[in-house]
């Protein structure tokens, strides 16, 4: 894992002390709130409904145990005694004063972590593969090069004002678990004649409108990455519309100009960009890989995981929490932090120090946070696994639902959020009870259901199998459902389905679709997504709608 | 054309330090609890009382009208995101509901 640099270290020393005399200027009334308001943002620190936030960066979703203790002690010591990790593999706390900030954010660079580039018009926190370095599929680890973009795009003089905020995300697999096409810049590895390249993609993002990324490079060699990502946001920078901030992204570019005159114009400044950076990047990057040297395995028998899955609850989490590793007597653990009725994404400070205790003993001291807003023990030997599950059990951290109906992703909405129209966590954790309840999630599979608060999309979901978005319809909370969405390799965009639902129709609602893929699918094997792409969406908008009515009569 | 009827308002707020919402009385303190809040009825008096929180920079952040109508216990929201604010989140009982129970 990357440790800072004494660089790293005063560069993001120099910007807590910074921003210490901004907080105490604007407290002493020498700062008005909008002279303020860009330096709190650059920082991290919102303003919501009924506190301040602060957003901290997980680079790329890795964390340490030290670092996860020291969010555990953050939360603790600041905030209530809990964070919530979002789809940007990003942790929040909710209930910061300001005055407290300063020391929130010297305590965090104690360990090597900060929240610049959180917020703003800049090019945010690079997310990846959450199993990176761990996933049996893949090419090569990607955070070598995440940790060059973060470093590069950190304090980059040219990209502090950028037309909007800017993200990118990469994964060295060809299966997506960083949901690359939504993001303004993806980054999937590929191997092309025996050598490791990217392919590009440009002009993904959700929001108001959402639209997936699109090719502009096949393959471009691994060498050529960062001034070619350079030239990318300079022509953005240049292109991008500053009139309206809602049509300022990159996608929007991409689709006014389109995709050759993009390409057109990135080629144009690539080839002026790559001659000045004289590989100077290369030789960093070469010693920030050897930083991410794979840890020294375990070998050993793995039967005590075999004989473990005599107990049906070791089983079922076996099931659906492990996933395959690069070593065969390895297996990646997904914490799910979404127990049915628990609010997704949020951890407890015990529960961090759980994870870290976990991390320390059995995955090498590493953790990992997943765009589906729970987190990743990367590399436990299988003979360990039944002692992890145990001491998940113990930390209320055992759920077994990894990719199922109740793994819900739901952003704050207005439970927290000034930007919210209707709340989502409540709707998330009705939903949950329900199909808890009804003990059909295991026999269900693989459903993905995101619920966001408003149409900025931060749950993703127009790419959830079953989206949900909040609304605010003449004072009522509505609810908008989108069928038929995908995050991986194979992305789609939900398509709407009809009227939105109340608050107390939703979780119906919601069962019926569900219902109907259980009556219409060919087999266990056939997933949610597979027959709703095989039988389009009228059965199930029938089931939503006729039903209602007939319901209703 | 027949304008809408002004409908009543009050001043609302976050605070400077905590962040918290905070409303604005009529003898132009900023309270925690809504129900101390000035029901403003006129729409001049609205615009006044607006400019004055604006003026509060060094104490609040935001300052906005929200709709609101009488109560037993004085002003009561309208909209849910007001009511939401009067409370706070419905997931953990923090926020202002903290210091009910």
């Amino acid at each position: 894992m990357y440790t800072y640099t004494d660089f790293d270290e005063s560069v993001v020393r120099a910007r807590v002390a910074q921003f210490r005399g901004q907080v105490a200027r604007r407290l002493d009334g020498s700062l008005t709130e909008d002279e303020f308001k860009p330096l709190r943002l650059m920082n991290g620190l919102y303003l919501q409904l009924h506190a301040y936030m602060l957003r901290v960066a997980v680079p790329y979703g890795t964390l340490s145990a030290r670092q996860m203790r020291a969010l555990a002690a953050i939360a603790r010591r600041w905030d209530k005694g809990y964070g919530h990790f979002t789809t940007r593999q990003n942790i929040q706390f909710n209930w910061p004063r300001l005055e407290d900030v300063p020391d929130m954010l010297d305590a965090l660079a104690d360990v090597g972590m900060h929240a610049i580039q959180t917020s703003g018009n800049t090019i945010r926190n690079v997310t990846a593969d959450p199993f990176a370095g761990a996933a049996a599929d893949e090419i090569a680890d990607p955070r070598p090069v995440a940790e060059l973009l973060r470093q590069w795009s950190t304090d980059h003089p040219e990209f502090q004002f950028l037309p909007r905020k800017f993200k990118i995300a990469i994964t060295g697999s060809p299966h997506d678990r960083a949901v690359t096409r939504a993001h303004d810049i993806g980054l999937r590895m590929v191997r092309r004649d025996g050598a490791a390249g990217f392919e590009v993609l440009v002009g993904g993002g959700l929001g108001r409108t959402p639209m997936l990324g699109r090719v502009l490079r096949d393959v471009l060699p691994e060498a050529d990455l960062l001034p070619y990502v350079e030239a990318i946001v300079g022509v953005y920078n240049l292109l991008g519309r500053r009139d309206n901030k809602y049509k300022a992204r990159i996608k929007i570019a991409v689709h006014e100009h389109g995709i050759a005159e993009i390409s057109r114009l990135v080629e144009e400044r690539f080839a002026a960009l790559r001659s000045a950076w004289g590989g100077a990047d290369r030789a960093h990057l070469a010693r920030i890989a050897a930083q991410f040297a794979p840890p020294p395995w375990r070998n050993g028998p793995t039967l005590a995981h075999d004989a473990a899955l005599a107990d049906p609850a070791y089983r079922a989490w076996a099931e659906t929490n492990l996933s395959p590793h690069r070593r065969a007597d390895h297996a990646i653990v997904t914490v799910s932090l979404k127990a049915p009725g628990a609010t997704p994404g949020d951890a407890t400070a015990d529960q961090m120090d759980a994870l870290a205790d976990i991390a320390d003993a059995w995955s090498h001291g590493e953790l990992r946070i997943t765009p589906r807003q729970n987190v990743v023990l990367p590399h436990v030997h299988k003979g360990d696994l039944s002692a992890v599950h145990a001491a998940l059990t113990a930390a209320g951290l055992a759920a077994d639902n990894a990719g199922l109906v109740s793994d819900i992703v739901a952003c704050p909405g207005m439970d927290y959020c000034a930007l919210a129209t209707a709340r989502s966590i409540p709707v998330a954790q009705e939903i949950a009870t329900r199909f808890a309840a009804l003990r059909l999630e295991h026999e269900i599979g693989p459903l993905e259901i995101k619920i966001s608060g408003c149409i900025n999309a931060c749950a993703h979901h127009h790419v959830g199998h079953i989206g949900i978005l909040g609304l605010d319809r003449a004072g009522t909370e509505s609810y908008q459902i989108t069928l038929g969405g995908d995050a991986t390799e194979t992305a789609t965009l939900g398509a709407r389905t009809g009227p939105g639902f109340a608050a107390d129709e939703i979780v119906p609602a919601v069962e019926r679709i569900v219902r109907a893929y259980l009556a219409l699918r060919q087999g266990p094997d056939e997933t949610f997504l597979a027959a709703y792409r095989r039988l389009g969406p009228a059965p199930f908008k029938a089931a939503l709608y006729e039903e209602a009515q007939s319901d209703a009569a | 054309m027949s304008r809408r009827p002004f409908a009543a308002k009050i001043v609302t707020a976050n605070c400077l330090r905590s962040g918290e919402a905070v409303w604005l009385t009529a003898d132009d303190r900023w309270s925690p609890d809504m129900a101390d809040a000035e029901l403003i009825e006129d729409e001049a008096v609205a615009d006044d009382r607006l400019l004055f929180a604006l003026a509060q920079g060094d104490r609040v952040v935001g300052a906005y009208l929200a709709d609101a109508r009488p109560g037993r216990d004085g002003p009561e929201p309208v909209h849910f995101r007001e009511a939401f604010r009067t409370r706070g989140p419905s997931n953990h009982v923090h926020g202002k509901q903290e210091r009910r129970v």
